[in-house]
């Protein structure tokens, strides 16, 4: 206000000085904030410089994509061969395969496994008896503290052939043994229903978590009108929590390339491996085991790339829609 | 909630709780066979299809898994990396929640955000190898620890607890003049023990359950922790095997070898199942408040 007043315009030098003693100030206010906090800043270095080290240098060195890498000449001393790794990916027809088999596992998830922990946590929120509805949720949530080592290998020794307990129900029942481990139709419906017993008690938390903050009287209200137990289940409590299903939905569709390397590489075999193979498996067979380090850090790229572009593009369209988003 | 005991109402309580019923049983009970079968004899096993209690109980499997150098050695490693992991990760992570839960810091936003960009993209596995190589953690129990320090979520739900903390709390313990590091110590840990404490199991599950980094790091089988043992031992075993050079040379174990293999490779859960279960939920939860 005092600066109108005076109607002296400013000399570029001024100008100039100005901003040097605005940034200076600046500067000085944080190295005193930073000497007050010198023990704050001490304590998250450590955190931060792990961070540095094992999440940022990777992804820096991603750069080996675009090179012919040599571990012993480095990334300094490796050749550039531009996007040649990438043409190779997507010329192969193992890309196609890849691809197809990561769409399809994911939409497994998305239609089978997605609306299960939503649907269990309805029906938990209806019981009455607390004791009950604890006992139940213990029991569900257990499954998700194992490995997928476990998963994977308690349903061998289910469904194996050599004296597993489903095989022995069918022989029970007369009906005809399934070889469901070397079976690659049985790959997917595996995968699903190992998914379905390690995850679906666990998701169900958040969900009733969203569940227990909805206003009781809403619920009166319905019953007064002659809502049954349905109905309110349809009117008040999901579109009470749609918002956390969004949310979740988002974060999903974030992790489609995410399919669990671990829980797939368990599964995968030579006799299912057009079913089975991802990026991340053969991320890891073309790399360290056949070790093309170059192509299957391209491979890696693409993935991440993709996945990255993925849950921005959810995140807007939530927002768009009038939901809070993930950031 | 006012009782509904309508006849409509009583009739979906009782569907309800019978599929709810049905879906806890379907849920535990291959995992209870699995426990009852490793108390069995084969023939048991053999001929009974599902197993609860066994009629002749023996401890069979269990002596001859304790008596392989094999299965030792692994259990041996396990328990090393869960409890070196567990210390250090809680360390690094509590040090760095607290720092971040401080709101006096200076661009406190921009780390945050260097924090949490991890978890939306990494370099992927080769990248990573390479520096987990560079760093020379190949082929060291180290490999299953350092490259996975902290785990930003868990770090977060730390932050948070510690956020919510009164703040009268540290600024009595500032005027009675105690650092930054005294009150952390002398103050905010002791009063968040129940987070701590939940936090530490769920770092303490994640390093017992470690697969994934043991065959990316670790060439020397000696070095293998249960989990991946387990798999040569159940799932290479039943006949079919990516890589026909991890097969090993001794005879595919017995059925109740197996379980017993995979009750050794969860007994640490099962014991601390009950103590982390309290707390999950709200641990949980607290992790998915936003800032």
């Amino acid at each position: 206000m005092e600066m109108n007043s005076i109607q002296v315009p400013l000399t570029k030098a001024e100008i100039k000085e100005r901003k040097r003693s605005e940034s200076q100030k600046k500067r000085s206010e944080l190295r005193k904030n930073i000497a007050k906090n010198k023990m704050i800043y001490l304590m998250i270095a450590p955190g931060l410089l792990y961070l540095f080290i094992y999440k940022y240098i990777p992804m820096f060195g991603m750069i080996i994509a675009f090179q012919d890498y040599k571990p012993y000449l480095g990334i300094a001393g490796s050749e550039w061969v531009g996007l040649e790794h990438f043409k190779r990916l997507f010329t192969s027809s193992d890309f196609w395969m890849i691809l197809k088999n990561t769409l399809v596992l994911f939409a497994l998830q998305i239609l089978i496994y997605f609306p299960i922990p939503i649907i269990l946590s309805l029906m938990l929120n209806e019981l009455r008896k607390e004791y009950y509805k604890k006992t139940i949720q213990t029991m569900i949530y257990l499954p998700h503290f194992m490995s997928w080592v476990v998963v994977v290998s308690i349903s061998y020794v289910l469904l194996t052939l050599d004296g597993g307990i489903i095989n022995g129900l069918l022989k029970n029942f007369g009906l005809k043994e399934i070889n469901f481990l070397l079976d690659s139709s049985w790959f997917r419906p595996m995968y699903i229903l190992q998914i379905i017993w390690r995850e679906a008690g666990w998701g169900t938390i958040i969900f009733l978590a969203a569940i227990a903050s909805v206003d009781p009287q809403l619920y009166e209200a319905a019953k007064m009108d002659g809502a049954n137990r349905f109905r309110q289940m349809w009117h008040i409590t999901l579109p009470a929590i749609k918002s956390v299903i969004i949310i979740l939905l988002i974060l999903k569709i974030g992790d489609v390339l995410e399919l669990g390397f671990e829980h797939v590489y368990l599964l995968l075999n030579s006799t299912n491996r057009h079913v089975a193979e991802i990026f991340d498996t053969y991320v890891y067979v073309a790399g360290l085991r056949q070790g093309q380090f170059s192509y299957a850090t391209a491979v890696g790229l693409f993935k991440g790339v993709v996945g990255l572009i993925l849950v921005v593009f959810a995140n807007w369209l939530a927002k768009k829609n009038g939901e809070e988003g993930i950031y | 909630m006012i009782v509904d005991k309508s006849l409509s109402s009583r009739i979906f309580n009782l569907i309800n709780t019978t599929l709810l019923t049905l879906i806890a049983l379907i849920t535990v009970l291959p995992f209870i066979h699995v426990i009852g079968s490793s108390f069995a004899t084969g023939a048991e096993i053999a001929e009974k299809s599902f197993l609860i209690f066994p009629t002749k109980f023996t401890l069979s499997a269990y002596k001859y898994i304790f008596s392989t150098g094999t299965v030792m050695k692994a259990i041996f490693v396990s328990i090393f990396v869960t409890v070196v992991g567990t210390l250090w990760s809680m360390f690094l992570s509590t040090l760095t929640a607290y720092g971040l839960s401080r709101k006096d810091l200076v661009g406190r936003r921009y780390i945050m955000f260097f924090i949490i960009f991890t978890m939306l993209f990494n370099g992927g596995i080769i990248p990573t190898f390479v520096v987990v190589q560079k760093t020379g953690l190949l082929d060291s129990l180290a490999a299953l620890i350092i490259p996975v320090s902290i785990n930003v979520f868990n770090m977060i739900i730390l932050k948070t607890f510690f956020q919510n903390l009164p703040a009268g709390l540290e600024e009595s313990a500032k005027i009675d003049g105690a650092g930054d590091f005294g009150i952390l110590f002398r103050i905010v840990i002791p009063c968040s023990l129940p987070a701590i404490a939940t936090i530490s199991l769920f770092y303490g599950v994640t390093y017992w359950n470690t697969y994934m980094h043991a065959i990316l790091y670790l060439s020397d089988a000696a070095k293998w922790p249960v989990q991946v043992l387990l798999r040569q031992i159940v799932v290479l075993a039943t006949g079919i095997a990516y890589d026909s050079a991890e097969y090993s040379d001794v005879p595919p174990p017995s059925q109740s070898v197996k379980m017993a293999v995979i009750v050794v490779a969860t007994i640490p859960i099962l014991l601390v199942y009950p103590f982390l279960q309290k707390h999950f939920a709200k641990g949980a939860l607290l992790g998915s408040i936003k800032e």
